[in-house]
């Protein structure tokens, strides 16, 4: 019980911090003192207190775009077990549906985008569609490549099955996971090198074209959804290549923060180091991350 | 120590994925050098220490990890072309024809019966695949020099087989085998170098005049 | 006695190194040529016994390989000097090299039994041939040097694949890998099934791209086409017989385990068959003498593979062939050679009434059609007939009757292009190229014709008995 209130609250709480990390990690390797890590948190409620205003050629489909979109991701994140512990929700065939809950968050997002009539965001919503279209068969090879290990089809057990023996018996597979899983991450979450958050040029915009209609309320729904699927595919990421337990419980979740805080400036330190790479090389990469995780999946198959 | 083996093994393998899908030259032949080095780290691993295996480590690491990158880079060099790739068919296609070379060349593996110690290891699909990846290479690349790089990498999967042998093969035909590579690499490289001053380029589908009207 | 059959050539490529005049560089090759021929005719008339560690022998079937490359290059080595006299305008260092260097490998193909080293010999080959298509330096004869250089390298390197599947054959089977083809031959039928398998394929598509047998003879037309005659002679007439030495190592190992033979016949002769087709198909209406030599050399080599085929009878005819191709290809190639210096083209629509112009070559160019086609009285028929005659004894009508048949398409497209080449009126605006008969250019092709007439004729008793001892080793009748 205890543990699914700190499930609850961690994935409430912990993801705008997450942003925050990688900001301030950025600032860090470009010599700034950047802005404090509980920015987003400011930002969210300073968004909250203002009104919306609603393009009058849109219909419910746009206002339903960010409700569904965050409640979505929130039900994903009882999906995924956090630190070492398993998840509130888990039942046989769940990792499917985690799949589709983000695919619909996705679904929400784009059509909420193509409702505005924008033909800047009809460009960014085709982008967004295309390239989870690339990623999607890698997370699911990595799904079943680790449900394979486990024999099982439970989100909470294939994840905690995961542990340095394993690591030991397989490390070649493991590794390979991790490094699609990590590609995933970045190209779901639309961070450099697939998208850059901060750009400023509609053209160049994959995921931020998308929400420029969006105002008040609802955009700070967008950046709390955003958060939070970082926050989900991060622990996805931490329980396959950190999956060291104590048998402590809050020592556990003490590790597991730590261990999303470190990811949080792994992914700042990615960003700093490399550049957006060109729209047509996109798919090539996910392609390849695809391949990682097949080629994983057969090593483990054999 | 031969789990170690397979995870090297699986790093050649990966290096091949990464030359079908880079788009840079002179990447391209620094993977290839990266993987000479490996597999001359290789034989170490699954065989106990003698001095002819010591020989042939060093000789196989400065031969396909120093030597020839050293000769392709210069070939690059002379030539004066621009540094990249150009493939016939896109770098998604290859790479996912890459992949399914590599699930093939496991699905071949499973038919030949291996002796029980090497029952476990990676050797024969990590043979074949790089093999195939070289083939891949060698035909859908414009460049000369890709099809050199081709060249090697198919080199490169006979050798990976070759280590299961290596206590077997007297030293002096494996040392005929990397002298006649050597040696065929430094003849391909005057060759590409003629082609560029003869075509001004080595775009190799430019060599068409020879057929059969 | 064997090692000078390998050093001697090498020192005559250090000797030609070093010779800075272009003119009497050349002479090197009849020099070397006449001592390796003397050496030959010693260790054919006395073999010597296999070496300590059973490495170096040189059996039967290396004995007549080694007649082939020995008797063509020294014909070639003295034509290259009338050649190479009417070519001061490059340099001929290293085409004299290439060549010494190719008959020193060549040599040490012919006299290893131990299957790696063959393969290193062989590779050595392809490199060292290559500057050689390249002779003319332009942008046609560069362009076959790399297709040459890129498919037979890859070729081999398939072969060193099947080699080393073969090689770990016998270590699944008992333990110990060797390539030894004595020890392989004693042990071959407890060999593993599948990599014996695998290891035959391999090899049959690596040493056949090498020998050029279609679908992987795609190199040859360009290569023949634009390398100098001279080199076309030894390609033809060496290298594919060495190559077939290396098919034949292969045979005998899957001879001797029993049960492989059946499938590498199957894919001997299938590979034979396409070879003669494609030779049939595109000899007809070939505008280009040379190219249709380098058919017409697909076309013997897919008559050994058939022959090889069949077995039986017929392998008595694959080795007799062997020689009888090589020399009747030096014939054609060496007066194409002078042909082309003559005309300056090597197209049919420039080149006609060559024997009005240049009766000696023209002479011979018909004379070697007649021969190469398989027409009597020349040696090649005696071959040819061994082998059908054997298919039709064997029952096999339909492999005789197809056989016969591409036989006959071949001789009437190759007819279409050699006669009025041949026959017809010179042009009358033909500038003069300063080139003419002479005893150096057409000798050492006039001396072939005249051996492969008195083999068609009468061949004497010691290649007979030599060919017989060659196919028993390939499980002929004795």
């Amino acid at each position: 019980m205890t543990d699914t209130i700190i499930h609850l609250l961690a994935v409430i709480i912990v993801p705008p911090l997450l942003m925050g990390v990688i900001v301030k990690t950025k600032a860090a390797f470009a010599g700034r003192a950047g802005a404090p890590c509980f920015q987003l948190y400011y930002d969210l409620f300073k968004l909250m207190r203002k009104g919306t205003v609603f393009s009058e050629t849109t219909t419910w489909v746009f206002r339903a775009g960010p409700v569904v979109t965050l409640a979505a991701v929130l039900v994903a994140s009882l999906l995924v077990p956090l630190g070492r512990h398993a998840a509130p929700i888990s039942f046989s065939g769940d990792l499917v549906f985690f799949v589709y809950l983000l695919g619909l968050a996705r679904f929400f997002t784009a059509i909420a985008a193509l409702d505005t009539g924008s033909s800047f965001e009809g460009m960014g919503a085709a982008r967004e569609v295309t390239f989870s279209c690339f990623a999607e068969p890698a997370l699911f090879f990595a799904f079943i490549t680790l449900a394979r290990l486990s024999n099982s089809l439970t989100l909470s057990r294939i994840l905690t099955h995961v542990t340095p023996d394993v690591w030991l018996a397989a490390g070649a597979s493991m590794l390979l996971l991790v490094g699609a899983i990590f590609i995933i991450l970045l190209a779901e979450n639309c961070r450099i090198p697939f998208d850059d958050p901060n750009t400023h040029l509609e053209l160049t915009m994959i995921h931020e074209v998308m929400v420029l209609d969006h105002s008040g309320p609802a955009f700070a729904m967008i950046l709390y959804g955003a958060a939070v699927k970082l926050f989900v595919l991060g622990a996805l990421f931490v329980n396959i290549a950190f999956p060291f337990s104590t048998g402590n419980s809050i020592l556990d979740w003490g590790i597991f923060i730590a261990a999303m805080l470190g990811l949080a400036v792994a992914i700042g330190v990615v960003e700093s180091v490399m550049a957006r790479i060109r729209i047509v090389r996109i798919p090539q990469l996910l392609v390849g991350a695809t391949i990682l995780s097949a080629f994983a999946m057969l090593l483990m198959l054999r | 120590m031969n789990t170690f083996a397979d995870q090297l093994l699986v790093l050649v393998m990966l290096i091949n994925l990464v030359m079908l899908g880079t788009s840079r030259l002179l990447f391209s032949i620094r993977a290839v050098a990266v993987q000479g080095v490996i597999l001359g780290l290789l034989p170490g691993l699954v065989h106990p220490f003698s001095l002819h295996l010591a020989a042939i480590m060093t000789v196989v690491i400065i031969v396909k990890g120093i030597v020839i990158p050293y000769f392709i880079g210069d070939a690059v060099h002379k030539a004066r072309i621009r540094r990249e790739v150009e493939p016939f068919i896109g770098y998604v296609p290859t790479l996912v024809l890459g992949a399914v070379f590599t699930a093939l060349s496991f699905a071949f593996a499973e038919k030949l019966p291996l002796a029980p110690e090497h029952e476990e290891l990676l050797f024969v699909p990590a043979s074949m695949a790089t093999l195939l990846t070289g083939f891949l290479i060698l035909t859908t690349r414009r460049k000369a020099i890709s099809q050199v790089i081709g060249y090697l990498v198919m080199e490169n999967g006979i050798f990976v087989f070759g280590l299961l042998l290596t206590e077997a093969m007297p030293a002096m035909v494996e040392a005929g085998v990397l002298l006649d590579l050597l040696v065929g690499i430094f003849v391909m490289g005057i060759v590409i170098n003629h082609i560029s001053r003869e075509f001004s380029s080595i775009d190799t589908s430019r060599l068409r005049a020879l057929k059969e009207e | 006695m064997i090692a000078a059959l390998i050093l001697i050539p090498l020192f005559g490529a250090f000797v030609a190194f070093c010779i800075p005049d272009n003119r009497w560089r050349p002479v090197v090759l009849p020099v070397v040529a006449s001592i390796h021929l003397g050496i030959t005719a010693m260790l054919l008339l006395s073999p010597p016994p296999p070496s300590p560690g059973g490495w170096i022998w040189l059996d039967p079937l290396g004995r007549i390989v080694l007649l082939c490359v020995t008797l063509i290059f020294a014909l070639c080595a003295f034509y290259a000097v009338g050649y190479l006299d009417c070519r001061q305008e490059r340099s001929n260092r290293i085409l004299c090299m290439g060549v010494l260097a190719c008959l020193a490998a060549m040599g040490l193909v012919t006299v290893t039994q131990h299957l790696g080293l063959l393969w290193v010999a062989l590779e050595t080959t392809t490199v060292f041939m290559a500057p050689l298509i390249y002779f003319n330096r332009n942008a046609r004869s560069i362009e076959a040097t790399w297709k040459y250089l890129l498919i037979c390298s890859v070729g081999i390197g398939l072969a060193l694949l099947g080699l080393l599947f073969l090689a770990y054959s016998t270590y699944v089977a008992h333990r110990d890998a060797t390539l030894l083809l004595g020890a392989l031959i004693a042990t071959a039928r407890d060999l593993n099934p599948a990599w014996l398998h695998a290891a035959a394929i391999f090899m049959l598509v690596g040493y056949g791209t090498k020998m050029g047998l279609a679908p992987l003879h795609t190199w040859k037309p360009d290569a023949y086409g634009e390398a100098p005659g001279l080199v076309g002679a030894l390609l033809a007439g060496g290298l594919v017989s060495c190559a077939f030495l290396a098919i034949l190592r292969v045979y005998q190992v899957c001879l001797a385990s029993g049960f492989e033979i059946h499938f590498f016949r199957k894919a001997l002769l299938g590979l034979g068959f396409l070879s003669i087709a494609f030779a049939a198909v595109f000899m007809a209406k070939q505008a280009d003498f040379k190219r249709m030599l380098a058919y017409s050399s697909v076309e013997h080599v897919g008559i050994l593979a058939i022959a090889l085929g069949l077995g039986k009878g017929a392998l008595y005819g694959a080795l007799f062939h062997l020689l009888n191709n090589a020399l009747a290809k030096g014939v054609l190639f060496l007066s194409s050679g002078n042909i082309h210096r003559m005309y300056n083209s090597k197209t049919t629509d420039v080149v006609k009434g060559v024997l009005s112009r240049l009766p000696w070559s023209g002479g011979l160019f018909l004379a070697g059609f007649i021969a190469v086609t398989g027409s009597p009285p020349f040696s090649p028929f005696i071959s040819e007939y061994t082998i059908i005659s054997s298919a039709f004894i064997d029952g096999r009508y339909w492999i005789g009757g197809f056989f016969l048949l591409f036989l006959a398409l071949i001789f009437i497209g190759m007819a279409m292009t050699v006669l009025p080449m041949i026959m017809g009126a010179p042009p009358e605006e033909i500038e003069s190229t300063g080139y003419h008969d002479r005893l150096l250019t057409v000798g050492p092709p006039l001396v072939m014709l005249c051996v492969i007439f008195w083999l068609g004729i009468r061949p004497p008793a010691f290649l007979v008995a030599m060919l017989l001892d060659g196919a028993v080793l390939l499980g002929g009748m004795p």
